[in-house]
């Protein structure tokens, strides 16, 4: 019985590795609520949270708990069980993609070799794309669940808003794939490393930056966050909602945005690597370890960007993301592809 | 038309460049600007550490004076409550018997003497209209408050402390 002999280690060794990754996603979003108000602040001239705590550093577990103690309330004329699904599929989505990024190289512990990484499945490409979209659910289970009808021209929008610059950024992937030749994200990021090896966003330029505004639409995050417009919509798909369960809405928007940092570093900037430092030259443990950190420095940086770009841009208007989502980035992305091809073919 | 002031400004109603409707040069202009404000000094005075001085001429809350022997200076003339705009000043008014004399100045003093807050404008109209100088509006404001009836402020709020039986109080109302 070869087939379901089961290696109990690894077993155990992908479970600490869910735990951590989860456990550090979550951690990451709790500051990056208080960063993003930070940021805000500091970019209109005001100090910002800075009474819980030194620097105000314990504020965001001031705001949990403030959530938490919030009454809970579910609208009499709301689908139940949908309404509580919503919040925690959005969660679960964010969550997810966590599972193909490759958070570093090998590291080498207790004698056994460890990949930073909970699955190099060979279609990461496709499963990070498969999840994303199951995100847009959360929103449209949680704006339909409401019985609000604010809540449900928000959770349409969510949902259009998603399905068009899915498209476009379906299509800077498949430039990318064309050039890198695999979906396994382990494998894109090796094509990355080394000396003499660049990073995509060389070859890609234009791809990256029509990935990085879809990026924005797919997180919700002004200039596209028409979902939660709270000039016209109250409070968009979660107006209905209260305590941890608007919470877990707020909540997953930044791990969404944890995530897309993080994919973006992986896919177009080299990952964990750190150009002009050679981990064949060190210890596989130290390797890893300053990998871990450089691949957290850009995600850093990449959260940095788009809370700079929320300050900075206002809202566009439904018609204007609709004209760029399908007129500008879609035909961009096709152009994008048909140039790698027409490259790629003339290299051969 | 003739414009009305000199500062009118025509508005623009170019069509968009090609550059703005890419969009991202302008947006990157836009991003500059917020970048360079990190790097600016902020205004906020960070509340209840640092305080803004108030100025010499600052109308807040008010004070009953009494004279130098400790009486109180008010005589229940009802000039204030007649001078105030906002009808804010409500008292009664009693005779000094035999005995009270080192109490009040005048023969007849205010029994109660009321100043609704939440009324006031903080005009000092009274403190003008006051023959006897016994109202005089200080360097502090109203603290907040729970309810209504906490804002109503009588002779025990307002009337400053005995320069004679408490003078260490007095020299610490006046912050010093
Ligand atoms: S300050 Fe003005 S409004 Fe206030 S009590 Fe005096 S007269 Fe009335
Ligand atoms: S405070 Fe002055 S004006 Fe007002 S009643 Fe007393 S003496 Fe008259």
């Amino acid at each position: 019985m070869t087939l379901l002999s089961i290696d109990t280690a690894l077993v155990i060794e992908k479970l600490i590795l869910i735990a951590v990754i989860i456990f550090a996603s979550l951690g990451i979003a709790l500051y990056t609520t208080f960063a993003e108000r930070k940021v805000a602040a500091i970019l209109q001239d005001r100090p910002g949270p800075n009474r819980a705590g030194p620097f105000g550093l314990l504020q965001p577990f001031a705001d949990g708990l403030k959530l938490i103690a919030k009454e809970e309330i579910i609208p009499s004329g709301a689908n139940k069980w949908l309404f509580i699904l919503g919040p925690g599929l959005a969660m679960t989505a964010a969550l997810m993609t966590c599972a193909v990024i490759p958070w570093g190289d090998k590291v080498e512990l207790f004698g056994r070799t460890i990949a930073l990484q909970v699955a190099d499945i060979n279609i990461g490409f496709l499963y990070i794309f498969g999840v994303v979209s199951l995100g847009v659910y959360g929103v449209m289970i949680g704006g339909w669940a409401s019985n609000n009808k604010f809540s449900l021209l928000a959770a349409l929008r969510g949902a259009s808003q998603a399905i068009s610059y899915e498209l476009a950024m379906g299509l800077s992937m498949i430039a990318l794939l064309m050039m890198t030749g695999t979906l396994q994200l382990g494998e894109i990021v090796k094509q990355q490393t080394g000396p003499g090896h660049h990073w995509n966003v060389i070859y890609q330029p234009l791809g990256f930056l029509i990935f990085l505004v879809c990026a924005f639409a797919e997180c919700n995050r002004t200039p596209f966050d028409l979902p939660e417009a709270e000039n016209e919509l109250n409070f968009g798909y979660h107006q209905e909602y209260s305590s941890m369960k608007l919470g877990f809405y707020l909540f997953s928007e930044y791990i969404n945005m944890f995530i897309s940092s993080a994919v973006m570093a992986t896919l177009f900037f080299g990952g964990y690597d750190l150009p002009f430092f050679n981990p064949a030259n060190h210890t596989p443990n130290f390797a890893a370890t300053i990998g871990i950190i450089t691949l957290m420095a850009k995600v850093v940086m990449f959260i940095f960007f788009f809370m700079w770009v929320r300050w900075t841009v206002p809202r566009f208007r439904y018609d204007q993301l609709m004209n760029l989502g399908w007129k500008s980035m879609i035909p961009l992305a096709l152009v994008n592809m048909l140039v790698t091809a027409v490259v790629i073919l003339m290299r051969h | 038309m003739q414009a009305l002031t000199n500062r009118v400004i025509a508005v623009n109603r170019k069509p968009i460049t090609f550059v703005e409707s890419l969009y991202l040069w302008n947006i990157l202009k836009g991003m500059m600007t917020t970048f360079s404000h990190i790097f600016k000094k902020k205004p906020t005075i960070y509340y209840p550490e640092v305080k803004r001085p108030f100025s010499p001429v600052f109308r807040g809350l008010h004070v009953l004076n009494r004279d130098e022997e400790g009486r109180e200076r008010c005589t229940a003339c009802g000039l204030c409550a007649v001078a105030c705009p906002a009808e804010a000043i409500t008292m009664e008014a009693a005779e000094r018997v035999e005995g009270e004399e080192m109490l009040y100045r005048e023969e007849k003093y205010a029994a109660k003497y009321e100043i609704n807050m939440l009324r006031c404008i903080f005009c000092g109209l009274c403190e003008e209209a006051c023959p006897k100088d016994a109202i005089y509006l200080s360097e502090t404001f109203a603290p907040a408050n729970f309810n209504r009836r906490g804002f109503i402020y009588g002779k025990p709020d307002l009337l400053i402390p005995n320069p004679l039986s408490q003078a260490a109080d007095l020299a610490l109302a006046k912050g010093n």
